[in-house]
This record gives C-alpha cells, sequence and structure tokens, in this order.
C-alpha cells in the first residue's frame, strides 16, 4: 500500500505571490524612470546599481544574523521596490555613500530590525529619506533643473565620477533647488504665485518642469498596477482627491498664495507617492474604509507640509505619520461581517 | 418571487475542469468483493449495528439503526455475508479509524424481499411519517456535509418554510457528480423535491444551478415543466466559488443574510442537495435506502469519469477497476480541489458524503498546492477582498498564529466557512485555513478540558470531603468507646442494684421460709410411717441446705 | 512658602479620602486570586509540581511561593495562561517536574487484580470503582492520568494506555513546523 501525501486544503492556488507583486511595481516603475533620465540624466541609474546593491547585501546579511532563509527573501524583490522608491527621490548627482547609508538604514533598521518583510511598521524608504534629508539637508536639496542639467552637458562617465566624487553639492557655479523648494522661498519672499510660476526654467505646463512629466508616467504606472490588481483603487484616489480638494480650498481662498491643485499633483512625488509609495501593504491600513481614511489622511498632510512646514516636499513625513495611524484604522473600520449587525 | 439576483462579497471565479468528467453519462461502478461501511457517515450519533458476524444480509437491508435524535441509518448496499464489526480505515481527514460493518457480498446483489414503496401516496402521509421514511431509509446531505435529512426536513417552531432552496450550484472545480445527476435524473429530482416540500410544507421551491451548466438548467427546466408543479423554479445563478455555500446561495437568490449563529430555518428558508432530493425520491418510490451516490472519478486518470458507486466501496477497489495503479498514486483528494481533505489510506471506502475523488499520480502535474516557499504575511489584504463571509482572514492568521484564541474568536473564526478562498489569493502562500482549522479544533479541545478538569476537581473536593467526613465519623466512634470504658459506673451501679434486689429477694423467701419451716401444718394425725417419711425428708432438706450454703451468688451467678 | 505646602499638604489629604472611601464603597468582589489559579490548572491531582494536589500547588503560587512552570500535564497553555494571568513572562516548563506527556489514561488487567483497595485509596479523583475484594475497575472517563495509582498496587496490574482519539474531536495539527519548514 503506497504511503499517500497529505496536505491541508485548498490544494490550488492562484498565480499570485510576492515576486510577482514586486516584479510587477518595478515594471510600473520604468516609465517613470525613463522621464527620470530624460530630465535629469543617467545619475538616477547609476544610484540605482548602487542601492540594488547595498540592499541585496544588506538583505543578506541581516538574514543570515537572523537564521532565515537566503534563497526565499533574496529573491522577492522588495528591498529592491524600496530601493528604487528612494533613488527617486536623491539628486540624480548627489554623492554616492547618500545613496548607500539611506538604503542600508532602511533596510537594516526600518525593515530587518522590525522583523523583516511584513513586520515593519514604517515605510523603510521613506525611513532611509527622512534620515538622510535630517541629516545631510544640503546634499538632499541639491536638486538642478533641467535646463541646467543639459546644460552642464554631462554624459554618463563625467556623472559617475561626479556622484562617487564630491557630487553636485560640491558645484558651487549652479543654483539648485527643486520647484517646490523655490516657490517655497518665493512665497516666503511675498512674492505672488502667478509670477513664480511663470519661471520657465523650474515650472513647466502643470507642475515643476521635468517632474510633471516624471509624475505623469508613474500616474501610468499607477493605473497599470491597479489594471493588475496589484493594488487597491483605495489609497491613491483618496490621497489625490483630498490634496485636490484642500489645494482647492486654500487656492480658492487666495489664488495668490496658494498654488493651484494641479501643480501639487504634478509636482514632487505626489503621483509616485499616491500609487507606489503609500501603497506599500506592509505599512500601509488593510481595510477598504481604513485605506480611504489613510490615503486622505495623507493628502492633507502633503499639503500642510508643503504649505505650512518646514520641508518643501511633505509625501515622506506624511506617509511616515500616516504609517503611525495604521493599526488605529485596521482597529476602527473593521467590516460588517456577514451575518452580523452593524454593531458586532 | 423576485426575479433579481443579489451578490455576496468576494468569492472567485475558478477554472472549471469538468468538461471530461461531463464528457460521457454517469457508469454504474461494479460492487466490489467486500463493501465497509461506516457507522457514522454523517454528524450527530453514529449508527448502532443491529446485525452481527455471519448474518445474511440483502441490498437497502438497514444493518445500522439510528441512534439519538441527529443520526442516520446505515443499510447493506449489495447483498453477502456480515464479516466483521470492527474498526477499520474510514474516509476523513485525520486519517484515524472508526467502526464499521464489513460485508462480504456474494455477487448476487439481491434486493430486499418486500419494499416498502409509497409511491405518490406519499401526499396522504403526514409529514411525521414521511420524516421517519426519510430517517429509516438513512438519507443524509449529499452535497458534503452529511447532516440527517429528516431532521432538515421539518419546519421550524415559529412559522412554517416559505422556500426549499434545491442547491445544484456545485461551484467547485472538478466536481461535476450533481451536474450529471440532473441531466440523467431530472424527474427524480424534481419528484424529490416535491416530497420533501410536502415534509416541509414548504409554499415555494428554487432549484439553484450556476450557469456554466447550461445542459442541466435546460433539462431541469423541461423537468420541472413536464411535472406540472407550479411552484418550482428554476434560476440559474452566476458561477462565482463558493456560491453554493448555503447561506452564500440564500444571499443570492433572496437578499436575505441569515443571521451567523442561526439557521435558515428560522427565516422559513431549508436548503437541500439535488442529489439529497434524488435519494429521498428513491426511498419513497423505490422503497430502498440509502445504498449508492454517484461520485466523479477525475484528476491523473486517463478517462474522467461520474461513476454510480455502492457505499463502502473500497477507492482502491475503484482505481484498479478503472485503470489506475494505486502504487503509481501519490495522494488523493476526497472531495473538491478548495475544501476536500487528503485521504490517508488508499483502502478507505467511498461513503455517503464522498462526492469526488481526485487522483495525483507520481511526477504527475495537478494544480496541487504543496504551499511552496511560504513568506511572512505582507499584509496585503487580498484575502479580505475574496472572503464570502466579509471576515479579515489576515487578523484571523495573526491571532492564531499567536495561538490567542480569545483575540480570534473576537473576529468571528467560527463563522469561517473554511472555502479557501483566502488561502487561494494569498501571495505568501500562507496556509491560512490550517491556520483556522487548527485553532477551531484548538478551542473546542480547550473547552472541552476544561469541562473535564472541572469534573476533575469536583470530585478531588468531594473526595477531600469523603475523607474527611469519614475521619470524623471514625473519631466520633472512638470517643464513645473511650468514654464507655472511663466510666463504667454506670454498668456497675446497674448491676449492684441487681445484685441488692436479688439479695433483697432472697432474704425475704428466706425470711418466709425461716417462720414456715417452725411448724408444719396438717401434722397431728399421722401415722408412724407418715412420721418417718417427713423425718427422712426434714433430714435431706438440712443437708441441702448445708451444701448450698456458698449459695446466693452462685445462684445469682446461674440466674443472670 | 508654607501657603503652598499647606494647600498641597490638603489636597493630598482629600483626594487621599476620596480614594479611600472610592476602594471601600466601590470595592468589586472578585475570585481570589488562588481561585483563578486553580481554574486554570489542568486538576490532574498528580502531584508532579510538588504539592499534594492542584489546589495546594494554586495556593502556593498566589504565595509566590512556587513558580509558574512546574505543571508537566498542563504544558505550555497553562504556563502561557498563569503568565497572562499574573502579569509575568511566561518561562519554559522546569524539567525537573516532568516532561509534557500525550494524555493518558491508565487500565486495570482484570485477570491479575486482587481486590486490594490501594489503588483506590490512592485516586485523587475516586476514578476507580471497587471494594474490598471486589472486581477493580478504571472509570476512563475520569481518570486524569496523574498516575498515583500505580506505584501502591502489590501485583502491578495497573498500566498506562494513550487516551483514545475520537475521530469526531480531532485536533487539526498547527501548520507552524509546516511553516517553519518550508520558510
Amino acid at each position: 500500500m503506497p504511503s499517500l501525501l497529505t496536505s491541508s486544503s485548498p490544494h490550488i492556488h492562484g498565480a499570485n505571490s510576492v515576486p510577482r507583486l514586486m516584479y510587477t511595481v518595478l515594471a510600473a516603475l520604468l516609465p517613470a524612470l525613463a522621464a527620470y533620465c530624460w530630465f535629469f540624466g543617467p545619475g538616477i541609474l547609476v544610484h540605482l546599481g548602487l542601492a540594488y546593491g547595498t540592499a541585496l547585501a544588506c538583505e543578506a546579511l541581516m538574514l543570515r544574523l537572523r537564521g532565515k532563509p537566503l534563497g526565499l527573501f533574496l529573491s522577492d524583490g522588495s528591498c529592491l521596490v524600496s530601493a528604487s522608491l528612494l533613488c527617486f527621490a536623491i539628486p540624480s548627482l548627489a554623492p554616492w555613500w547618500l545613496t548607500v547609508i539611506g538604503i542600508s538604514f532602511a533596510i537594516v533598521v526600518a525593515k530587518h530590525l522590525y522583523g523583516g518583510l511584513g513586520h515593519n511598521p514604517f515605510n523603510p524608504a521613506m525611513i532611509g529619506y527622512a534620515l538622510l534629508l535630517i541629516s545631510f539637508p544640503r546634499e538632499m536639496t541639491s536638486w538642478l533643473s533641467p535646463t541646467a542639467h543639459s546644460a552642464l552637458n554631462l554624459n554618463f562617465s563625467d556623472t559617475v565620477s561626479l556622484i562617487f566624487g564630491t557630487g553636485i553639492s560640491a558645484v558651487d557655479a549652479v543654483t539648485m533647488a527643486s520647484p517646490l523648494d523655490h516657490m517655497r522661498t518665493e512665497l516666503g519672499r511675498e512674492h505672488v504665485l502667478s509670477a513664480i510660476v511663470n519661471n520657465r526654467e523650474l515650472f513647466g505646463l502643470l507642475g515643476g518642469a521635468g517632474w510633471e512629466w516624471i509624475n505623469a508616467m508613474a500616474l501610468l504606472g499607477g493605473v497599470f498596477l491597479l489594471w493588475r490588481k496589484i493594488i487597491h483603487w483605495h489609497i491613491p484616489v483618496a490621497t489625490l482627491v483630498a490634496l485636490l480638494l484642500i489645494a482647492g480650498f486654500f487656492h480658492l481662498l487666495d489664488p495668490a498664495r496658494y498654488s493651484d491643485p494641479l501643480l501639487h499633483l504634478f509636482s514632487g512625488a505626489t503621483m509616485l507617492g499616491a500609487f507606489f509609495i503609500a501603497t506599500d501593504p506592509v505599512s500601509a491600513a488593510t481595510t477598504n474604509r481604513g485605506r480611504l481614511y489613510y490615503g486622505a489622511g495623507i493628502g492633507i498632510i502633503i499639503y500642510v507640509v508643503r504649505t505650512w512646514g518646514g520641508y518643501p516636499d511633505g509625501v515622506a513625513f506624511a506617509v511616515l505619520l500616516m504609517n503611525m495611524a495604521a493599526p488605529t484604522l485596521d482597529y476602527f473600520t473593521q467590516p460588517r461581517v456577514f451575518g452580523h449587525g452593524k454593531k458586532d | 418571487m423576485s426575479k433579481r439576483l443579489f451578490r455576496f462579497n468576494g468569492g472567485l471565479k475558478l477554472a472549471d475542469f469538468k468538461t471530461g468528467s461531463t464528457g460521457q453519462p454517469i457508469v454504474q461502478a461494479p460492487i466490489p468483493p467486500q463493501l465497509i461501511l461506516p457507522l457514522q457517515q454523517h454528524i450527530g450519533e453514529p449508527a448502532e449495528a443491529c446485525v452481527k458476524p455471519g448474518d445474511t444480509v440483502t441490498r437497502g437491508q438497514e444493518i445500522a439503526r439510528a441512534r439519538g435524535a441527529i443520526s442516520a441509518s446505515i443499510h447493506a448496499s449489495s447483498s453477502g455475508v456480515v464479516h466483521a464489526i470492527e474498526k477499520r480505515q474510514v474516509s476523513h481527514p485525520s486519517g484515524l479509524l472508526a467502526p464499521c460493518v464489513v460485508i462480504d457480498t456474494d455477487g448476487l446483489d439481491r434486493p430486499q424481499q418486500a419494499p416498502v414503496i409509497i409511491g405518490d401516496a406519499y401526499l396522504q402521509q403526514t409529514p411525521d411519517a414521511v420524516r421517519k421514511l426519510v430517517r429509516a431509509g438513512g438519507i443524509v446531505g449529499m452535497g458534503g456535509a452529511g447532516f440527517p435529512t429528516a431532521v432538515k426536513l421539518k419546519p421550524g417552531p415559529e412559522h412554517g418554510v416559505d422556500l426549499l432552496v434545491l442547491n445544484g450550484a456545485e461551484c467547485e472545480p472538478y466536481i461535476s457528480c450533481d451536474d450529471m445527476l440532473m441531466r440523467e435524473r431530472a424527474p427524480a429530482i424534481i419528484a424529490g423535491a416535491r416530497v420533501m416540500m410536502h415534509a416541509l410544507g414548504a409554499r415555494h421551491a428554487v432549484i439553484a444551478v450556476e450557469d456554466n451548466k447550461p445542459q442541466s438548467m435546460q433539462i431541469m427546466a423541461q423537468a420541472i415543466r413536464d411535472s406540472g408543479a407550479e411552484n418550482i423554479e428554476l434560476r440559474g445563478i452566476p458561477a462565482i466559488y463558493p456560491a453554493g455555500g448555503e447561506k452564500q446561495l440564500i444571499k443570492v437568490l433572496t437578499g436575505i443574510e441569515i443571521p451567523a449563529q442561526a439557521l435558515p430555518i428560522n427565516a422559513g428558508i431549508v436548503c437541500h442537495n439535488v442529489a439529497t432530493a434524488e435519494a429521498v425520491y428513491r426511498v419513497i418510490y423505490q422503497g430502498e435506502g440509502a445504498v449508492s451516490r454517484v461520485v466523479t472519478l477525475t484528476g491523473n486518470v486517463s478517462q474522467e469519469l461520474n461513476l454510480d458507486v455502492r457505499y463502502g466501496t473500497p477507492v482502491e477497489f475503484l482505481l484498479r477497476t478503472y485503470g489506475i495503479d494505486p502504487a503509481l498514486v501519490a495522494a488523493i483528494t476526497i472531495g473538491g480541489p478548495m475544501m476536500g481533505y487528503s485521504l490517508h489510506a488508499i483502502d478507505a471506502p467511498v461513503s455517503k458524503t464522498t462526492n469526488c475523488i481526485i487522483v495525483k499520480q507520481q511526477g504527475a502535474a495537478l494544480p496541487f498546492s504543496n504551499h511552496g516557499g511560504t513568506r511572512p504575511c505582507i499584509r496585503c489584504g487580498n484575502c479580505a477582498d475574496v472572503c464570502p463571509v466579509n471576515l479579515l482572514p489576515q487578523q484571523l492568521y495573526w491571532h492564531a498564529q499567536s495561538r490567542d484564541f480569545d483575540k480570534v474568536q473576537d473576529f468571528h473564526l467560527f463563522d469561517c466557512i473554511e472555502c479557501g478562498c483566502c488561502d487561494y489569493v494569498c501571495p505568501s502562500h500562507l496556509p491560512l485555513v490550517q491556520y483556522y482549522r487548527f485553532a477551531k479544533t484548538e478551542i473546542w479541545a480547550q473547552e472541552r478540558e476544561k469541562e473535564k478538569s472541572d469534573l476533575a476537581r469536583q470530585r478531588h473536593e468531594f473526595r477531600q470531603f469523603r475523607l474527611e467526613r469519614e475521619k470524623a465519623e471514625r473519631a466520633a466512634r472512638h470517643k464513645q468507646k473511650a468514654a464507655a470504658l472511663q466510666a463504667p459506673s454506670a454498668e456497675e451501679a446497674e448491676l449492684a442494684k441487681k445484685k441488692a434486689a436479688i439479695a433483697a429477694a432472697l432474704e425475704r423467701v428466706k425470711a418466709r421460709k425461716a417462720q414456715a419451716d417452725t411448724k408444719p401444718r396438717n401434722v397431728d394425725n399421722l401415722s408412724p410411717q407418715q412420721r418417718q417419711l417427713i423425718e427422712e425428708v426434714d433430714a435431706r432438706r438440712k443437708q441441702n441446705r448445708q451444701q448450698q450454703k456458698p449459695g446466693p451468688e452462685q445462684k445469682n451467678s446461674d440466674t443472670e | 512658602m508654607w501657603t503652598a505646602v499647606s494647600v498641597l499638604a490638603l489636597l493630598g489629604a482629600l483626594f487621599g479620602m476620596i480614594l479611600g472611601y472610592a476602594a471601600v464603597r466601590f470595592r468589586v468582589q472578585s475570585n481570589p486570586l488562588v481561585e483563578k489559579i486553580d481554574s486554570i490548572l489542568p486538576q490532574t491531582q498528580c502531584g508532579q509540581c510538588t504539592f499534594p494536589g492542584c489546589r495546594p500547588y494554586a495556593q502556593a503560587i498566589a504565595d509566590g511561593e512556587a513558580d509558574i512552570n512546574q505543571c508537566p500535564p498542563g504544558g505550555e497553555a497553562v504556563i502561557h495562561a498563569l503568565a497572562d494571568l499574573l502579569g509575568r513572562d511566561p518561562k519554559p516548563l522546569n524539567p525537573e517536574h516532568g516532561a509534557h506527556k500525550e494524555k493518558i489514561v491508565v487500565e486495570i488487567d482484570e485477570d491479575l487484580c486482587i481486590g486490594c483497595t490501594l489503588c483506590i485509596q490512592a485516586c485523587p479523583v475516586d476514578a476507580i470503582l471497587g471494594a474490598a475484594k471486589q472486581m477493580h475497575s478504571v472509570i476512563a472517563e475520569e481518570c486524569t492520568g496523574c498516575e498515583l495509582c500505580i506505584p501502591p498496587c502489590p501485583v502491578d496490574c495497573i498500566y498506562v494506555v494513550p487516551a483514545a482519539q475520537d475521530i469526531n474531536h480531532w485536533k487539526v495539527p498547527s501548520p507552524e513546523p509546516l511553516v517553519q519548514a518550508r520558510s
């Protein structure tokens, strides 16, 4: 009599898996990556290489230290996604050590010290970004406009040597600020918004120069993820709608001081944040209603930080703050179970 | 009845895998040389054997009687001789043994001598009489749960039954036995349904069939028209797994959500499987108890089939009969791929709840999950999206894993119908349903343990009390005895009193005697002989008195 | 400064009185700790914890004289439950007191029993039926598996059998070993 294999039901499984999820996200980032390279040069590719390498190395080290199987976890692609998102947030000509420090901190501290995949309460990429922004403000705010980039006329090897050298922040001759950064400073100097936006070097049709394209591509990638059912619509829609509403409200109040909603949507890391960063399943809320509140919170905090806060872009801090609220949101937004009343 | 269909949350669209097994008619499986009939093929009390080894039985003969309110009888599926009543391998996920009646068949398949055929006359029977026939016929739910049908044919205490739902959904992949039954035995199903309606006093009946079974729908609709029944209706429902779940089906058809711990009967609805209706038909119209059912044999087989199998047929026999070498079989699933369980022993028998046998051969590819590469939960929430009961499987998982059995019940663990949708979509390949089953059985075991330990505590405390009581009784007895020894004056006083009384009595006697002794009467005119006699007696008396002088105590001790 | 001191002292006294009153007036009648601990223990009454029965062990835990990891029949589950109740950290079962075994019951071999009642006197839950010179039988449903009856038997006719596993009360094993092995 043969010995039969036994297993617990169900005995069939869908095609979904963690690697499939992660690699689809990476694929969805490609349009945004292409736009980034177009406007800001190939520096991001160098940083991506650095980040991927460092991320995998840190992941392998931590897995070994924690006694977990390497093959299973290194292949899931989650650290690569964190690395990619961090690279979008770092100026393309920043020094190499910025990336390495940022991603190491993200993987080692924000992810593995909290328990590894599935256990981190905060988005690792955003923790890494926050660390870098607070610790190295000069390097992290050294953004070149697309025009300035092309003016520098760097080829690939120049880019590499700059990155592995001192980075662009050491180059004094160029003015460096992101569009949102510039806008804040000018608004602080009591300049009118319409005048600020007329600066063709920094502002394009809808939003920041170059950045509006990156956001548009990120939107495309996000819609792709929605179509493939990798992410739920609740978080991106809630984030964008909330941002739209609050920006629209203040813009209607005082168009001179508060920029129009579309500018907010297509500048900075809004679309990336809404579709790729906020939707990180591990650190976000898990119930659908909770996701709506989570997304709305992120949208509002992005606006608040951008308008009244101390930093030019609020996506990272918005996400981190709402990460803190996620467990509470889950607790208070449990769905009604079949056959139970609303009070159960 | 409203024509509108409703939706339940979640569910999955799954690939069918049914075309192979629905490509040919139902085949009669041969009768095996030995039938193994478990005494429990249903929910409730096991049946009690009413035959013994060596008895000859005929097909349809009752060999085990239903015991208790929730129970069903077992019948011999073919004629033969009872070989033994012993523990054997049964089809159960635990792989444990259970008591069975084992029959060596004689190959003649002799039917019962005089089966009681009611036929259309059931309409003249009381609903209770019909239920008794169903119970004696050993009919249980054939959809897989095996709940004794007679119990589910009772209208509720509060109100009658508005609606009988006949579940022809068969939503799981691979299984097609109900589909083929509907195609081939539609009139029998309708007739059985009408018997059920009579027993329930139901006003309407709806037969629900998934829309991926167009032939069945057509044939059943025709059978309904042919029967002339005005209050039976056929509804096609979208093929979403698990629409065939009782509460989900009722929601789809009527929009009513049966409350969590309640039964459909509380809402005036009763749900039965179509095969159960056909079995009821057989009892009423053919007078035969439950002896066989249709089983889908599928998977890595040369020909996917639907077989009409006698209960008690070992799975191994079926495999051999249909060209599958048991030695090459890697795994067998009883039931569907979403909710079925793995068979532990290949010689376990087909029972009343076996609706499908999926064979996996060694080295062959079946979509058989072995949950390879389980990763940690990434909190994606896909599981909650597909849960038909709208639970939070993620939370259930976290708390079951950390063995927090109170919390897991707060998230309504016992509402889970174990359909497997959450497990199917989980990107981390977590064995979610196994966690829930583990938590459920663990909680039940803990409740039983608690009851047992409470009882043990009571017994222990009573034992302590009993020992104390015995000790106290013994102490009291000792005290009494001791008291008696220390103060004997009471007894002695009694003794002394008695002695005094006796002594006094003797004194009185002596005194009287002394007086009486001075002059005997009537001694005046005595002859010399008389005088001599008297002197002799006197002398003797004196002698006696002198001998008896140490007398009174002796006398007293003698009289004591 | 003295005003401040006196005001604070007064406030302190006032609140102290309120708290004291509340402590008495709103006192909640709850089970004494010993009862709660005893209700967690498995009632095997085997004595492996070094106390003569579960109640004395519960008393000792409540008095702080015994640790929570001394009960082998209770195993992990009981240790965790006690840890939860007392707000302590759970610890592994103390091997000095024995190992956690699968549930067992005892059976008397009726061919050998001489009817001496020594086992009856030893059983802490009176699970043995019998009398002097009469057959002794263990009531399996009541037997807690404490094994206290085995040493006194002069003819060694009591032996241990695993508790019967009912197919209806089968426990599904935790997938944990599976998950750990595969991840």
